[in-house]
């Protein structure tokens, strides 16, 4: 037995100064290369996360004010259609997977184990792999655009366009590969943000007082869970079908094209409320703070999440509404995706009631919430009408759906993520930014983003379909197009003065304090930034609002040890401690594996031989990494 | 205390954005789509220097100079295909296993494999029935489709040839390994003596 | 009321196409159309009053001042519960209101004129079907209706989804390989209405588009009998060595001349070409000098389309431009 520690060290026999070293020495990250390649902390992870997918949103933005200067003038020839063609895809896909989803699970990664009061998130290492492969499917992606070979199909790449032969090339290839780099992180990244929310908060968080936002996490990783399968096997079907000649999507042997639609659109429409749901608990957590109440129904608020989440899946034929399909099954999909707007309504209606009830602190965060209460009832509004079957068979496929999904993804996610940037860039970075930019970033982005999008509603009423690379000027479209490239340039000067103003705040924003907003939630009890360990003792939570039950004293658990990696498991409902569970220190292998991973899935992209070859490394890496280390840690 | 940028991850940034900007200069020739070739050098591409008996000889130097395009890029190899089905190839070829006219799935060719020799044969026909497309496709698109029929028989797979075609399945798609193993040249009409 | 809606209507008008147009869904001509307008404005009405209402909650709630009162909660959970209801009934409603609507614009048709429309990667295959087998007869890119009629187009696909949407007349309706699609609508109006198609189906997806053009029952009638006449003979030496240039160049091995030895399929039929308003479905007007300066360089015009740049003589292209803009 080679046991070093004869005694176990625990938090009871330590007063704070020592504690809070001992803690920091076993929860350490090494500032070297090799601290960057095996650190497990979340929260190193989720602010790489955060970074890379903000650094592909400026990339989409840039495509997308190429696509502006392309379509501001009619006929046009500022871009050769195949080069629009793959940069309206790249806009798509990149905000799509590479931006909006990761964002989204990143400020989960973060922020979920300090709102629920534990050490680390579940699954430490899956997390660091799940970065790894998001940024490998990232690059190879951008890789292949640079090389002028990037997908040209859309985002959605429906066969047979992107099928064997008229999707010649490897472009959809990389499609649909990327597809698996990116759905396999948002995977890991589900499953643990569920497992720590069930087993890993603080003792006493019950159900009733679990933050909104983590609710909303939560049924975002069940969303993603349920629904990325269905795209993981479209995908895998669309590269089958061109690499080894399967008939998944040919008509001809049996195949069908409309079972790419189904499969993806069962996907695709959950995928949409994957990227909103997080988008609302972060607006559910900045409004009681800025207005200094709780927020109005909670219980109504964390089922209407519930209910959305439920009901997402039953909404994906509205893409689908003028394939063909028998009139009854459509009508029933009208329904169905009216009906959504009703947990949508609930918790606006319980937002308004917080704002009438509340003192407005008209502080950035919350004046990104207004913005985005003024743009996504458009959004939410527009997407009634294109929920009624008849009305979507004039406006399906032109700038109207253009004009709706950008207010309700900008208006109703882009928003609140900004303003959440904002609202948690004090615990994250330690620092404050600037309050008088943040104003001119939310005037620039609202003014901007409705000036861009609005005219487009009328567009596609007036005829203009979407993915044109050109339009003729017979069709006087060119007065209204001139219009909205040159308000995009004010949108992206929204986005630039955001950048500018988070990379100074870096560096040299004013510090923030411990709690810096008197905000109630968890997270906002330990330093900015958190120490690796998060907390020094573990919280113990006696209300929904923690941190405003009593400003001054906060009950806290002991008993963990404090040479090892440990963190407490508590039961599902009442969050009672059940058990001591010990966290994996850092680790190399979820690199190596990732490694492995990005090299099987890239090479199979040019044979299936790669799957079998490509596996014998990944099996390698993944035997090292659950190996028995005869670290302390092991014992459980 | 960690920032939210440390340096070593910023110096891996920068040397992934210097490979990328160097591998742009490259691109990729395989993907690569060219919609249209100038003139002077469409009509270049037709000056094939054939041996006297047809078989092989001296490609176009515009063929040469260009990379020997039309054999491994992707676009032209699926416009072949193309080709290969509105001009009716497989009424006398069928899918490449050959009926009145030979195969090309066995991977023999009676004027062979160069592509000089298959240009030829579509662009001014062969003895025994074969005729001339001269006046029928330009002279691009019979190096589409010469590249193309290469590919039926091509004694490996070619990461760029089409897949399967959006239609009933006739033999194993052109990007599997090899299409010619599947065919043995003594179960057709006309053998290697012919 | 009206002169409100009407100076709305105006100053929206004042950068924007969409009002009238002759590919715009608010400005219908034909059945269809008209009640979709009506569904559209409906839903844009109710829309924008329920916009209105919840800003005017967010204002007043932000300026109020704050009083927190027992009583306060309990109203307030009352409030909240009557706009969730509220919120349900206009769903339901509106939710009603389209069914009816479907109901309405999609009631079948008896006696339609029956027109199989192709989509080929980037141009429109028409065929007029007819029980005689003499009157059927093939076009490309334009159709031509009788006002007051229904029509039932066949959709089909010949390569990959494209959508066909004629926003003045009617909802769109793709075009699916492998399935059987139709569409069904009448033009209440004489005159020429422009459809594009709206799923994107490749590389030239922006430029393909197609006209339908609405006539008295009269003129639908000869026009149809013109277009079942085999091509107009040449009338000159010129009409005449274009015709021969047209059947011994690559031409021949893809386009349709009725009369000729010209008997291709894979392109567009020619033979009334001449009775078209745009050529390159929709690219060109019709011209003799449009159809000429397509023919000599169709991948600059449109990159990527799959007719070839087919070398010619300038004599050749006069010729075969001269012969083509007389097939009326």
């Amino acid at each position: 037995m080679n046991d070093t520690t004869q005694q176990t060290v625990s938090d009871l026999e330590l007063g704070p100064t020592e504690l809070a070293e001992q803690l920091a020495h076993t929860w350490r990250t090494p500032r070297t290369l090799w601290g960057t390649l095996t650190t497990v902390d979340h929260k190193i992870i989720g602010r790489r996360y955060i970074a890379t997918a903000f650094v592909f949103l400026a990339l989409g933005g840039v495509l997308a004010l190429l696509m502006r200067l392309q379509l501001a003038r009619a006929d046009n020839r500022f871009l050769t259609p195949d080069r629009y063609d793959q940069i309206f895809t790249m806009h798509g896909v990149n905000m799509m997977f590479l931006f909006a989803v990761p964002v989204m699970e990143a400020m989960a990664v973060y922020l979920v184990p300090l709102m629920v009061g534990t050490r680390n998130i579940a699954f430490p290492r899956l997390n660091a792999y799940s970065y790894w492969l998001y940024l490998a499917g990232g690059l190879m992606l951008w890789i292949s655009f640079v090389l002028d070979m990037a997908p040209d199909v859309g985002w959605f790449a429906y066969v047979p366009l992107s099928g064997p032969q008229f999707g010649a090339g490897k472009r959809s290839d990389i499609w649909a590969q990327m597809i698996t780099f990116t759905e396999v992180a948002a995977l890991a990244v589900a499953v643990e943000i569920v497992v720590t929310v069930f087993k890993q908060r603080a003792p006493g968080m019950t159900l009733e007082r679990i933050p909104v936002f983590v609710w909303s996490m939560l049924v975002t990783s069940f969303l993603v869970l349920l629904s990325m399968p269905a795209i993981m096997v479209a995908s895998t079907s669309l590269i089958l079908d061109r690499l080894i000649g399967t008939h998944f999507f040919n008509p001809a042997e049996g195949g069908d094209v409309l079972l790419w639609q189904h499969l993806f659109w069962f996907f695709g429409h959950p995928e949409v409320y994957i990227i909103f749901l997080p988008a609302v608990g972060m607006v559910s957590s900045i409004i009681p703070t800025f207005v200094g109440r709780p927020i109005f129904g909670y219980l109504a608020v964390v089922l209407a999440l519930i209910t959305t989440g439920l009901l997402a899946f039953g909404l994906w034929v509205h893409h689908m509404f003028v394939v063909g399909l028998p009139r009854i099954g459509e009508s029933f999909f009208t329904a169905s995706s009216m009906a959504i707007a009703i947990p949508a309504g609930v918790q606006i209606f319980c937002w308004l009631a917080t704002l009438w009830d509340g003192r407005p602190v008209y502080k950035t965060p919350l004046l990104f919430v207004i913005a985005f209460l003024i743009t996504f009832v458009i959004g939410g509004l527009t997407g009634v009408m294109v929920a009624s079957v008849p009305l979507d068979t004039q406006v399906h496929d032109t700038y109207f759906v253009v004009a709706h999904f950008h207010y309700v993804l900008i208006g109703g996610s882009v928003f609140p993520l900004l303003g959440a940037v904002y609202y948690w860039f004090p615990k994250i970075v330690g620092r404050h930014m600037s309050e008088r930019l943040g104003r001119w970033v939310v005037g620039l982005l609202f003014v901007g983003f409705n000036l861009t999008f609005f005219p487009m509603h009328i567009l596609g009423l007036a005829g203009m379909p979407r993915r044109v690379y050109t339009y003729q000027a017979e069709m006087h479209w060119g007065g209204m197009n001139l219009f909205v490239s040159v308000s995009a340039v004010l949108l992206a000067l929204g986005f630039l003065l955001f950048f500018v103003d988070a990379l100074r705040s870096i560096r040299r924003g004013p510090p923030a304090g411990h709690n810096p907003w008197r905000a109630s939630t968890l997270e906002w009890a330990t330093s900015s930034p958190p120490p690796n360990y998060n907390f020094t003792r573990i919280p113990v939570v006696t209300s929904a609002e923690p941190l405003w039950q009593d400003p001054e004293v906060l009950p806290v658990s002991s008993g963990l040890r404090v040479d090892r990696r440990e963190l407490l498991v508590t039961s599902l409902t009442e969050a009672k401690p059940q058990a001591r569970e010990s966290s994996p220190r850092n680790s190399i292998w979820p690199f190596l594996a990732a490694l492995a991973t990005t090299v099987m899935l890239i090479t199979s992209i040019f044979s299936p031989w790669a799957v079998l070859w490509g596996s014998i490394p990944l099996l390698a890496a993944l035997i090292g990494w659950f190996w028995p280390k005869g670290t302390p840690e092991d014992e459980g | 205390m960690t920032t939210k940028l440390s340096s070593a991850p910023l110096a891996v940034k920068s040397l992934l954005m210097c490979m990328l900007l160097m591998s742009s200069l490259c691109g990729c020739e395989r993907e690569k789509r060219q919609y249209r070739t100038d003139p002077p050098v469409a009509a270049a591409l037709d000056e094939v220097a054939p041996m006297p008996n047809g078989i092989a000889g001296a490609p176009p130097d515009a063929y040469v100079a260009a990379g020997e395009p039309y054999k491994s890029n992707a676009y032209d190899l699926s416009q072949g295909k193309q080709l290969y089905s509105e001009f009716n190839c497989s009424g006398c070829h069928a899918e490449g296993g050959g009926a009145s006219g030979p195969a090309f799935l066995n991977g023999w060719w009676r004027y062979g494999p160069q592509a000089v020799s298959v240009f030829v044969s579509i662009r001014d026909g062969r003895p025994r029935g074969m005729p001339a497309f001269k006046s029928r496709l330009t002279t691009e698109q019979i190096w589409q489709l010469a590249g193309y029929v290469q590919t039926i028989g091509a004694y490996s797979a070619k990461t760029s040839a089409p897949g399967r075609n959006d239609a009933m399945q006739s033999r194993p798609s052109e990007n599997r390994s090899p299409a010619k193993s599947s065919y043995a040249s003594d179960q057709w009409p006309y053998s290697a003596a012919q | 009321m009206a002169l409100l809606r009407r100076a709305i209507a105006l100053s929206v008008c004042f950068t924007c196409p969409g009002c009238a147009g002759w590919q715009s869904a608010l400005d219908p001509h034909g059945q269809q159309a008209r009640g979709l307008e009506g569904l559209i404005w409906t839903f844009i009405w109710v829309a924008a009053a329920v916009w209105i209402s919840v800003m005017a909650v967010l204002v007043v709630a932000l300026s109020r001042k704050s009083g927190r009162g027992a009583g306060n909660e309990r109203r307030m959970r009352v409030t909240v519960g009557g706009a969730v209801a509220g919120t349900a009934a206009i769903v339901l409603a509106l939710t009603i209101i389209s069914f009816l609507s479907t109901r309405l614009v999609s009631s079948e048709a008896s006696h339609p004129l029956e027109i199989r429309v192709r989509g080929y990667q980037w141009w429109w295959e028409v065929t007029y079907l007819d029980a005689r087998a003499e009157r059927v007869f093939t076009t490309a890119n334009e159709i031509h209706i009788p006002v007051n009629r229904p029509v039932r187009l066949q959709l089909s696909a010949a390569d990959v989804i494209h959508s066909f949407w004629a926003p003045n007349l009617a909802g769109k309706q793709d075009l699916i390989p492998g399935r059987e699609n139709s569409l069904t609508f009448s033009a209440q109006q004489p005159g020429t209405y422009r459809a594009q198609c709206a799923e994107f189906c490749g590389v030239q997806h922006a430029h393909m588009a197609l006209l339908v053009v609405a006539e008295t029952p009269d003129a639908f009638e000869h026009w149809r009998q013109s277009q079942l006449s085999p091509a107009a003979s040449p009338t000159n030496p010129e009409q005449a060595e274009g015709r021969k240039v047209f059947t011994s160049k690559p031409c021949a091995s893809c386009h349709t001349i009725q009369g000729t030895s010209a008997s291709a399929s894979i392109g567009p039929d020619l033979t009334h070409l001449a009775s078209r308003s745009y050529i390159a479905a929709g690219l060109l007007q019709n011209t003799r000098g449009s159809l000429a300066a397509w023919i000599a360089d169709p991948q600059t015009i449109k990159p990527g389309n799959n007719m070839p740049n087919v070398p010619l003589t300038a004599n050749e292209l006069r010729a075969v431009s001269a012969y083509l803009a007389a097939l009326k």
